[in-house]
């Protein structure tokens, strides 16, 4: 899961261009919109693309949403439990 | 009424020149790089200018440096500060980087975030929200550089409810960025006791040379 972690932080900056953010800057467990990363959005939409391009997982079901991306902890999770990672 | 510049920032591809000053920046060949090079010379101490395309990073960075150094956002109110910009390219470069992820059916991974950015008219919503304008805004797009047009448009707004305004060219094609945009008020004893430009083809066309 660790593992998992650290990969998906990096690819969050990637796909969201966080060129001010690093990996350790990320708490896995932090609120990914609001407080957290302060993500918008757009950002959510580009999430459910990182999903669809490096897991090719789609989300069925939009309402789904809020809770896979609450953390990226909650985002690994989701990928672990969709046999992806 | 007489309308006067009292700022202004010249880009053309490496180059920037403050109030004829020319910005000393490492010399870069990749249009991004000198995006981040300008956005830490203006200390510009803004996170979202790097999910930006290229035309409104450019924006960003020609209006915060005709903004830094006055208080021309202090003096002016927000609601009566309009936004007035022109370009020849439109949004076709970003236009283009999101034609490319939807041309491969196999492969059709459209960015949400480079989508928001296919209309021109985006980068002054970009200036609005990061110096929190709400005045009138208008986005010409025409063949080439045409101060009558950008000063013919900006007495319509002052001739409304207008009092002062940031205009220009912001154009950014195939790497190439070309941009003039200054800072536009209305003459009065205080302000002219800096130094000010008079709001006129001439001197807009001599700016932009």
């Amino acid at each position: 899961m660790d593992a998992l972690i650290e990969k998906l932080k990096g690819q969050i900056i990637e796909q969201l261009n966080l060129a001010e953010v690093k990996p350790a800057d990320i708490n896995p467990d932090a609120a990914l919109f609001g407080d957290g990363l302060g993500l918008d959005s757009i950002d959510a939409l580009e999430l459910i693309v990182l999903l669809e391009k490096y897991y090719q997982i789609k989300i069925k079901n939009p309402a789904d949403g809020k809770t896979i991306f609450e953390s990226v902890r909650s985002m690994a999770t989701f990928i672990q439990s969709q046999g992806k990672a | 009424m007489e309308l006067i510049i009292t700022s202004y920032c010249r880009i053309k591809n490496n180059r920037i020149v403050v109030k004829g000053v020319e910005v000393t920046l490492p010399k870069q060949d990749v249009p991004s790089y000198f995006f981040a090079d300008a956005y830490k010379h203006f200390e510009m101490n803004y996170p979202k200018f790097h999910k930006m395309d290229n035309l409104s990073k450019l924006g960003l960075i020609a209006s915060d440096a005709a903004l830094k150094g006055n208080d021309f956002l202090q003096r002016n109110k927000a609601e009566t500060t309009a936004i007035i910009m022109a370009n020849k390219a439109s949004s076709l470069d970003t236009d283009r980087i999101h034609q490319q992820s939807i041309n491969d059916k196999d492969h059709y991974l459209p960015s949400p975030a480079t989508f928001v950015y296919t209309l021109p008219n985006i980068v002054i919503g970009e200036m609005a929200i990061k110096h929190k304008l709400t005045g009138e805004n208008l986005f010409c797009i025409c063949d080439a550089f045409d101060a009558q047009l950008l000063i013919d448009h900006t007495q319509i707004t002052f001739d409304q409810e207008t009092k002062s305004a940031i205009c220009g060219w912001v154009d950014y094609d195939n790497g190439n960025a070309d941009s003039l945009i200054y800072l536009v008020e209305i003459a009065s004893d205080s302000i002219k006791n800096t130094n000010f430009i008079p709001l006129n083809a001439a001197a807009l066309d001599q700016l932009y040379k």
